[in-house]
């Protein structure tokens, strides 16, 4: 059994009375898909906010590619190979799509320029291929805020992919996006990852969209994870379908 | 430096306090409630003052001259100017500049004060009023062998400590200021539920406007008015409230009291800095405490 | 035409007019001095970051000269220029480096704060400083050369239009290089940027170390040009017209705060002529006409117009 990507251990959260991450144990492989289903507020963003640096739990330790991330700043986290996107996404709103990735690309390398201008520091191929992998290549000119909410999902993770991450970590790619179109876009997202050789993590409701893209589920529910396994496993297990799922037994 | 110059150094530093109480009530009034930070304020004190001190001569030469009169006049200065600036403010800013960027709407408050230093040097000219008549009329009071005036000791205290508790009273108790709570800090449930965010609006601003308006026109027996007095107090009233954290009230008053007392007696103890005194408090404050002394932590935004 | 090319014949016309009234060189200066400053005053508030105190730099740059010529009286004028805005630059660097840890109004705030301590010190301190009254300049030699007033004028002129033009290429590279546009993209989402792995806080002091700079250098200049240094230089009063330059010129390209400072003095000489006392007033309404027709200032209007016209009605 090879070592684990990601490895947090006893992991522990609070706010005031509310407990959002109790003695979590959490493994996650390279290659998998995991899909993390649960209820609001039983704290699966909390845990990607711990993960990710964003908030600092007061017990656990979190080890990522054999190096120990608790307590470090999102910024040498992502710097350590895990990109996120957001629930809302978190996208420079009055830049393009375009520079956008740019941005990206350029923080990626490290140093950013004071005289160079910004397109000029990037390498344009590799902008023009994350473009045409994320299906963007067409709005590459549009104003970031003025996308529709797909392809802000969209751009979301095609920034999150321009550094080049082992692990990306998407808080429900799909919502916001209606249900004709939440396939096609989790089909491109995927596709995309698996291109790039990307594990990844999501936060999903959609039961079809999990039982289709994920290779493992794991159920949270009031700060715990609840069960843990293959999509079909997990879906059918009885707590997660009288709490999550809200199907009530006869 | 002895003992009795201290004390009129306390004296100075609360009566002080007091008028930048005011203003730095509804400086942060507004603020908490609207996200507006109104450099329009310092107008108010000054236009406050300016109105009281025209409408007590005004008393006076009608022979209505005695105390409570005068007194009424100040009070009634500052609800005019109170109510005509805040309505102005608010078309201005909630219905006008609305969906503007906050630092837009810093901007346009900054053009109005502006404007305002001019309207007043036009209307009452440049040279200094000054009307001291009603703090000899209170007289005095002797306090540890010190005598002091009993405007400055307990008037202008009184006068903010009521308005701080009125205040609360207000906020916690009658139902606009509950509905003003609710709209500070649950604005999009608060207006699902109908609370009439352009009424309460106006009527903060307004109420705003009348506790700067009130500090200038209680400044008028104890200062002379000249211009740019309405810019050396907003820019004290600024550090009160970004040192207590915008928003807070009761921090503003204790706050208030520390950089009031702190200037005063620079005055006595450190010359060289004492109109520094209050930028070096916020300076240290804001370094410690990047949000200000009394505000409580934010929600998280991802 | 391209703006370069444009900036470069505004200059031109600069340097005719100068030619043309001698009485017009202070003035001319000054006007290039406060649009230096501006475009400083633009670099943090393109990230979102507004300050109503950064006069304070021109200010410590203009006591640097003021120091500087009066142990010095031989130095060269532009020597004393140069280290001059070193002092501002460095100040800036050490000021920056906690003060950019804050956000929206208490960044405006701590700046006002600096500022006013500094000015309160300053005149204060009158055994070092002047007090109020400050400290007279000397006019300095410009490349070995002692000059009478209205030469001096004209060498300083020249010498900052130069200046200006370097200045505006400069802040148009910096603007748009990767970490301009990452400062611009802090105004809209500092979460993304951290997400990203760039420090916020580095680049907004890489931001403000520049503005200082470019305040920095206005104010230098400013004392030679005005032979006197005041702390009123570095007031908060000062620091609001700055801001309010840069919005009425536009913060959008280097060309803007020049613009505003344009017409920033012309609308004082125009009001202090014919209707003196009301100064402030026309500047009050003439800010919010700006903030209410034409939000990206005077360039940014022109800019939007242009590629409107070249483009054509656009859906």
């Amino acid at each position: 059994m090879n070592k684990p990507l990601l490895h947090a251990t006893n992991i522990c959260l609070a706010f005031g009375g509310v407990v959002a991450a109790d003695q979590i144990d959490f493994e996650l492989h390279e290659g998998e898909r995991l899909a993390v289903i649960g209820q609001n507020g039983a704290g699966k963003t909390t845990f990607i906010n711990i993960c990710t640096g964003y908030l600092q739990p007061t017990a656990g330790r979190i080890v990522f590619n054999g190096r120990d991330i608790t307590g470090k700043t999102p910024r040498s986290i992502v710097k350590l190979g895990i990109g996120r996107s957001f629930q809302l996404p978190q996208l420079f709103s009055e830049h393009s799509v375009q520079q956008c990735l740019e941005i990206a690309a350029a923080a990626r390398g490290g140093r950013l320029s004071w005289l160079t201008s910004l397109s000029d520091s990037v390498k344009h191929k590799e902008i023009l291929e994350t473009l045409e992998l994320i299906g963007l290549r067409e709005a590459a000119h549009e104003v970031a805020g003025e996308l529709p909410e797909g392809h802000k999902k969209l751009l979301d993770v095609a920034m999150a992919l321009m550094l080049h991450p082992k692990l990306i970590i998407m808080d429900e790619p799909t919502s916001g996006v209606s249900s004709q179109d939440k396939h096609g876009l989790m089909a491109l997202v995927m596709q995309a990852l698996d291109e790039r050789k990307v594990t990844s993590w999501f936060v999903e409701h959609d039961v079809d969209i999990v039982s289709r893209y994920a290779t493992r589920v794991a159920a949270w529910i009031d700060g715990k994870i609840a069960a843990d396994g293959a999509p079909q496993q997990v879906l059918a297990h009885p707590k997660v379908q009288e709490e999550i799922l809200g199907v009530t037994a006869c | 430096m002895n003992f009795d110059t201290l004390l009129l150094g306390v004296a100075d530093g609360i009566s002080y306090a007091g008028l930048l109480f005011l203003v730095s009530l509804g400086l942060t009034l507004i603020f908490g409630v609207l996200g507006v930070l109104n450099i329009a304020h310092g107008s108010l004190y000054a236009l406050g003052g300016y109105v009281a001190a025209s409408l007590t001569a005004l008393a006076m030469r009608h022979a209505f001259d005695s105390t409570p009169w005068l007194f009424l006049a100040l009070v009634m200065a500052a609800m005019l100017v109170g109510l005509a600036m805040g309505l102005l403010l608010d078309v201005l800013l909630l219905r006008y500049f609305q969906k503007r960027d906050p630092v837009i709407q810093l901007l346009v408050t900054f053009a109005v004060f502006v404007i305002f230093e001019d309207v007043q040097k036009l209307i009452w000219g440049t040279s200094p009023y000054a009307a001291g008549e009603i703090v000899s009329r209170l007289g005095t009071v002797e306090l540890f062998a010190v005598t002091y005036t009993v405007y400055q000791i307990m008037v202008i205290p009184g006068i903010a400590l009521a308005s701080y508790l009125g205040l609360n009273f207000f906020l916690k108790k009658t139902l606009w200021g509950k509905q003003t709570v609710a709209l500070t800090h649950h604005r999009e449930v608060a207006m699902a539920m109908g609370v009439n965010v352009k009424k309460i609006g106006a009527l903060v601003f307004v109420l705003g406007a009348m506790l700067g308006a009130l500090g200038g026109a209680l400044a008028v027996p104890v200062s002379s008015l000249t211009p740019g007095m309405g810019a050396e107090m907003i820019v004290v009233s600024f550090t009160v409230v970004a040192t207590a954290g915008l928003g807070q009230i009761t921090g503003a008053l204790i706050t208030s009291l520390m950089i009031g007392l702190a200037r005063s007696l620079a005055v006595y103890l450190l010359p060289e800095i004492d109109v520094a005194m209050p930028y070096i408090i916020m300076l240290l404050v804001l370094l410690l405490r990047p949000n200000g002394l009394f505000t409580v932590a934010q929600s998280r935004r991802i | 035409m391209k703006l370069g090319v444009f900036s470069g014949l505004v200059v031109l016309v600069l340097l005719a007019i100068g030619m043309a009234f001698p009485w017009t060189k202070t003035m001319l200066i000054i006007g290039l001095c406060y649009g230096l400053s501006a475009l400083g005053v633009a670099i943090p508030a393109r990230s979102g970051q507004v300050s109503f105190g950064h006069a304070m730099f021109a200010c410590v740059a203009a006591y640097a000269v003021a120091f500087l010529a009066r142990a010095f009286p031989q130095m060269d004028g532009v020597v004393l220029i140069v280290l001059a805005t070193l002092t501002g630059t460095l100040f800036a660097t050490v000021l920056g480096s906690f003060v950019v840890r804050y956000r929206g109004i208490f960044f405006g705030m701590l700046n006002l704060a600096v500022s006013m301590v500094i000015v309160a010190l300053l005149g204060k301190l009158y055994e070092l400083s002047g007090g109020t009254d400050g400290i007279r300049v000397q006019r300095p030699e410009f490349w070995g050369l002692v000059t009478e007033r209205s030469e001096f004028e004209t060498m300083l002129l020249f010498i900052s239009c130069c200046i200006a033009l370097l200045a505006g290429w400069f802040y148009q590279r910096f603007t748009q290089s990767a970490t301009g546009e990452a400062l611009g993209g802090l105004k809209s989402n500092e979460t993304r940027l951290e997400y990203l792995g760039i420090s916020a806080h580095h680049i907004l002091w890489v931001g403000y170390a520049w503005s200082g700079f470019f305040v920095s250098l206005g104010g230098a200049i400013f004392a030679l040009a005005q032979g006197l240094v005041t702390p009123e230089m570095g007031a908060w009063t000062r620091s609001g017209e700055l801001v309010f330059i840069m919005i009425l010129g536009g913060s959008s390209h280097a060309l803007g705060p020049f613009v505003g400072a344009g017409v920033f003095q012309a609308v004082k000489l125009f009001a202090s002529a014919y209707m003196a006392g009301v100064w402030q007033m026309l500047l009050g309404f003439t800010l919010l006409a700006v903030i209410a027709l034409a939000p990206e200032g005077i360039m940014g209007a022109w800019l939007a117009y242009r590629s409107k016209s070249v483009k054509g009605a656009r859906p």
